[in-house]
């Protein structure tokens, strides 16, 4: 459909066309609203200070900066930012320097107890994350990364290595077999068709798998808050958490909204960059019938 | 190629896919393997985190107390509620909103990328948000409300246990159904055009053909993105403990199991409320997969 389709003034388009137009234009209309108020919400309250927040203003009159300026200068933010940076980074790199051989093994070769691993691995994925916790614990401290980062990023890979081993198979298996038979003929090692013929074929994979565990070594919770122990050691979204007041009434909502958004505004340009890497990596192997 | 070289190659591919396999089955085993089974081994003993060497086995002691407590059972409640609700309430959301998204328009690029953002968006930050929004005093939801006049004075929606349960599907509907549209999407994109061109010219309607051809060809993809959104439900934690803090009339599985884990360091009955989290999923997924015959791409 041509942006010129939707022009009213086009003659011959009947009325039913029309009311169908209207209809899925209030309803992009609709989603876009509900998507996105919560974070101009956030964006709004951030820049209130003062008296400003508590009377509910639907546009900042006086826009300030002093809750950003507070996020930083009260409590070691930029430290909890540069922190979640080490945990995300590591724990992609880590994980995609694993996750292509074994995509590799699992795409490429029909082994027997293949389809079982596979399987195993994607359960893996949805682990309760409460059920390796008191086990976790003891391993950091065992290896003696209780309270840093390595730790925090090793214990990541539960969830991301899985994730990246499931969408590189899927996109692996789908790469035609000439490709590497052709160089295996030749005398290359499965290593070398791997990285010299296989991995840039796989850019886009190993794009969209990599942002989605970034984003989800970014945004992890539970295991950030129970394997640190001090302000030093926080990721952002458990400082965020982890912001109080002197009492329930007296949370520094204004602070809490400019750490949350300085948060997310990464997240969402990478969203606005990335969105088809996003969706693909997202969907694979769910939708076949 | 004569069939020994070939079966000769063969064996040679098959060692060589399992040393690739090799590192990442190690790193399973360590992070994931060897902690759930350090969990269920704990669940058995009386451990306490200070003094985890002297530890005695006391058999199933420890899910005879969890049966006991009325709070696990409150929990549980809690969890399998927020999980029934807010997935069936992604399921009709995503469904719609897949269906807008599903033909090209004007603008269909941003609208993927703006229905992205919620689920990018770290739970912990759309916690804090919703309950700003839905602050009793300041919140942008009661003076919507009391604007609109549906309320004539403010409600504290985050102090009653059933309305803040409320809110905390509605931030998970709100995270979450991209997700769900995104699968359901790709799924629509899969039923051949054919088949509704077919319908039109034998004369079925939009509702007809939706009930008779669109629902029953997504069957597959509503059965994964209902296993996928189900077992992250029914593991929910940051959502509830941000959110509404840890709380017993309020708390969901996770939330108790932490709380017994690391707050009171009971590493023994808090594994068990942990390792009764993973049977609790295990058994969600069962019934999910058996009920709606669930099939993954690089299995079959």
């Amino acid at each position: 459909m041509k942006p010129g389709d939707w022009s009213p003034a086009r003659p011959g388009i009947p009325t039913r066309v029309w009311v169908a137009r209207a209809a899925r234009a209030t309803a992009v209309g609709a989603i876009i609203l509900v998507s996105l108020f919560p974070f101009y919400w956030a964006v709004n309250t951030s820049l209130q200070s003062g008296s400003a927040l508590f009377s509910v203003e639907y546009w900042p009159s006086n826009p300030v900066w002093e809750n950003y300026r507070a996020v930083f200068t009260e409590q070691s933010f930029g430290r909890n930012i540069l922190n979640s940076l080490l945990v995300a980074s590591g724990t992609v790199g880590f994980s995609l320097l694993f996750a292509l051989p074994a995509a590799y093994a699992f795409g490429r070769v029909r082994f027997r107890g293949r389809g079982l691993l596979l399987f195993a691995i994607l359960c893996v994925t949805m682990f309760p994350q409460i059920a390796v916790l008191s086990g976790l614990f003891e391993l950091v401290r065992f290896f003696g990364l209780y309270n840093r980062w390595a730790g925090l990023a090793l214990s990541y890979t539960l969830f991301t290595l899985p994730f990246m081993v499931w969408v590189l198979t899927v996109f692996m298996s789908r790469l035609p077999r000439e490709l590497e038979e052709a160089a295996l003929v030749d005398g290359a090692s499965p290593l070398g068709v791997l990285v010299r013929i296989l991995m840039p074929l796989l850019t886009p994979a190993m794009a969209a798998s990599g942002l989605l565990a970034l984003i989800a070594a970014w945004n992890e919770f539970l295991f950030a808050l129970t394997l640190t122990l001090d302000d030093q050691s926080r990721t952002a979204p458990v400082a965020i958490a982890l912001i109080t007041g002197a009492s329930q009434y007296e949370l520094p909502w204004g602070r809490v909204m400019a750490a949350s958004v300085i948060v997310t505004l990464p997240l969402a340009l990478l969203v606005l960059l990335f969105h088809r890497h996003m969706v693909a990596g997202l969907t694979t192997g769910a939708a076949k019938g | 190629m004569t069939k020994p070289a070939r079966d000769s190659l063969q064996r040679q591919r098959t060692r060589m896919a399992l040393r690739f396999l090799a590192p990442t089955l190690i790193v399973l085993v360590v992070v994931a393997g060897w902690p759930l089974a350090r969990t269920i081994g704990l669940s058995f003993t009386d451990a306490h985190l200070s003094r985890l060497e002297q530890s005695q086995w006391v058999a199933l002691e420890n899910y005879f107390a969890l049966a006991a407590d009325p709070d696990w059972w409150r929990a549980a409640a809690n969890t399998l509620t927020f999980a029934g609700i807010s997935v069936s309430l992604e399921l009709l959301a995503g469904l719609g909103v897949a269906l807008v998204l599903r033909r090209a328009f004007p603008g269909a690029g941003f609208l993927q990328a703006a229905v992205l953002i919620p689920w990018a968006i770290p739970t912990v930050v759309s916690a804090r948000i919703w309950a700003w929004m839905a602050n009793d005093v300041y919140g942008v939801a009661n003076d919507l409300l009391l604007r609109s006049g549906l309320i004539d004075a403010p409600v504290a929606w985050l102090a009653d246990p059933v309305s803040a349960m409320g809110v905390v599907i509605l931030a998970d509907v709100w995270k979450a159904t991209p997700f769900m549209a995104l699968l359901l999407l790709a799924g629509l994109h899969s039923i051949p055009p054919v088949l509704y061109e077919a319908a039109h010219s034998d004369g079925a309607g939009p509702l007809r053909s939706f009930w008779h051809i669109t629902l029953p060809l997504l069957r597959p993809a509503i059965a994964v993105a209902v296993l996928f959104r189900t077992l992250d439900a029914l593991r929910m934690f940051d959502l509830v403990y941000v959110m509404l803090g840890d709380n017993r009339t309020t708390a969901t599985v996770s939330v108790y199991a932490r709380r017994q884990l690391i707050d009171f360091q009971e590493f023994g009955y808090g594994s068990a409320a942990a390792f009764a989290v993973f049977l609790l999923a295990a058994m969600g997924a069962a019934a999910i997969v058996t009920g709606l015959r669930v099939r993954l791409e690089p299995l079959s």
